[in-house]
């Protein structure tokens, strides 16, 4: 038997959500280490990189654009460059665009509100370590947070993104709609997530670590932990 | 040595923030508005570089961290 996945949590300066994902990790068996943002090297044996929600560095200048530049970040690129996992949620996919390992840029919600509710989304792609668990096409529910998700990209690095099959969540009705009336926040084409070209990093504005538990709305969040463990341990 | 760097969203950008300012202006009363577009503004004092090796310093500093050039554009004004 191997060893359970080893996964590291970056915590910056105004990160929220390193716990939530610290213990949706370790709920579904995942070793979980958090670490300072000032560490110039990850845990050894560091499988899986998170970075967690929040509001790093107070959101200046632009939302997790200091953070991108924090010297754990290179630990993060290298780790990634070796195909290493690296996961991040929210203010994580900002920063993770920001330090340009996923293309595209999270700007203002359409709307100019925070939004902060459930959202149904579609699983657009099984084929990885963090979707395995999932079928092609299901309808999940996470929760939304933020007031900057509106996902841009070129149009050029759009079709790229289509034609490789890169989009990973797409926001959509309960039925799996994914048209204009179920985009909360104007992203293009209700994009959600989406990964790098070796489909080992992934970044996803809402929030699978707190649908983890029915007692807090259900546990459709669940497997994304649930597959990623069971990847180490095949 | 002072610079100032304005960053502004690239034309294609749509600006949330711009139109609700360019609504408030309008319901100010204020009359002829055609559009509102927001930016930034840095103010930079350079110490023991000028010229040449001014305008690299600041043109990287703009691509590194103070523009988002998927969305951005920016103009370097020396004072």
């Amino acid at each position: 038997m191997a060893e359970p996945l080893k996964a590291a949590v970056l915590l910056f300066p105004g990160s929220n959500r390193e716990n939530d994902v610290a213990r949706a990790l370790a709920a579904a068996g995942a070793r979980v280490e958090i670490v300072w943002h000032e560490s110039d090297h990850l845990p050894p044996g560091t499988d899986l990189a998170v970075l967690p929600g929040g509001f790093s560095y107070g959101d200046y200048l632009r939302c997790g654009a200091i953070a991108a530049r924090a010297r754990v970040m290179e630990a993060v690129t290298t780790h990634a460059a070796r195909g290493g996992l690296v996961l991040g949620i929210c203010n994580g996919f900002q920063i993770l665009c920001e330090a340009g390992l996923l293309p595209g840029v999270l700007m203002r919600n359409a709307g100019l509100k925070f939004i902060c509710r459930m959202q149904t989304l579609r699983v657009e792609t099984t084929e990885t370590p963090f979707t395995r668990a999932y079928a092609k096409g299901q309808v999940v529910k996470y929760a939304l947070a933020h007031g900057e998700g509106a996902y841009m990209a070129s149009p050029e690095e759009m079709k790229t993104l289509k034609q490789t099959g890169r989009i990973a969540f797409r926001y959509c009705d309960a039925q799996g709609n994914a048209d204009a009336a179920a985009n909360p926040n104007g992203s293009l084409n209700n994009v959600a997530g989406v990964y790098n070209s070796d489909f080992n990093v992934l970044g996803l504005m809402p929030h699978p670590e707190n649908l983890i538990d029915p007692l807090t709305g259900g546990t459709d969040g669940r497997p994304v932990f649930a597959g990623l463990v069971a990847n180490m341990t095949h | 040595m002072k610079t100032r760097v304005v960053v502004t969203l690239k034309p294609s950008v749509l600006d949330p923030q711009g139109k609700a300012i360019e609504g408030a202006l309008k319901s100010l009363g204020l009359e002829g508005f055609a559009s509102v577009r927001q930016g930034k503004v840095f103010d930079i004092e350079l110490e023991g570089v000028e010229g040449d090796a001014a305008n690299a310093l600041i043109q990287q500093a703009c691509e590194k961290l103070l523009a988002n050039t998927i969305v951005e554009n920016f103009a370097i004004q020396h004072g």
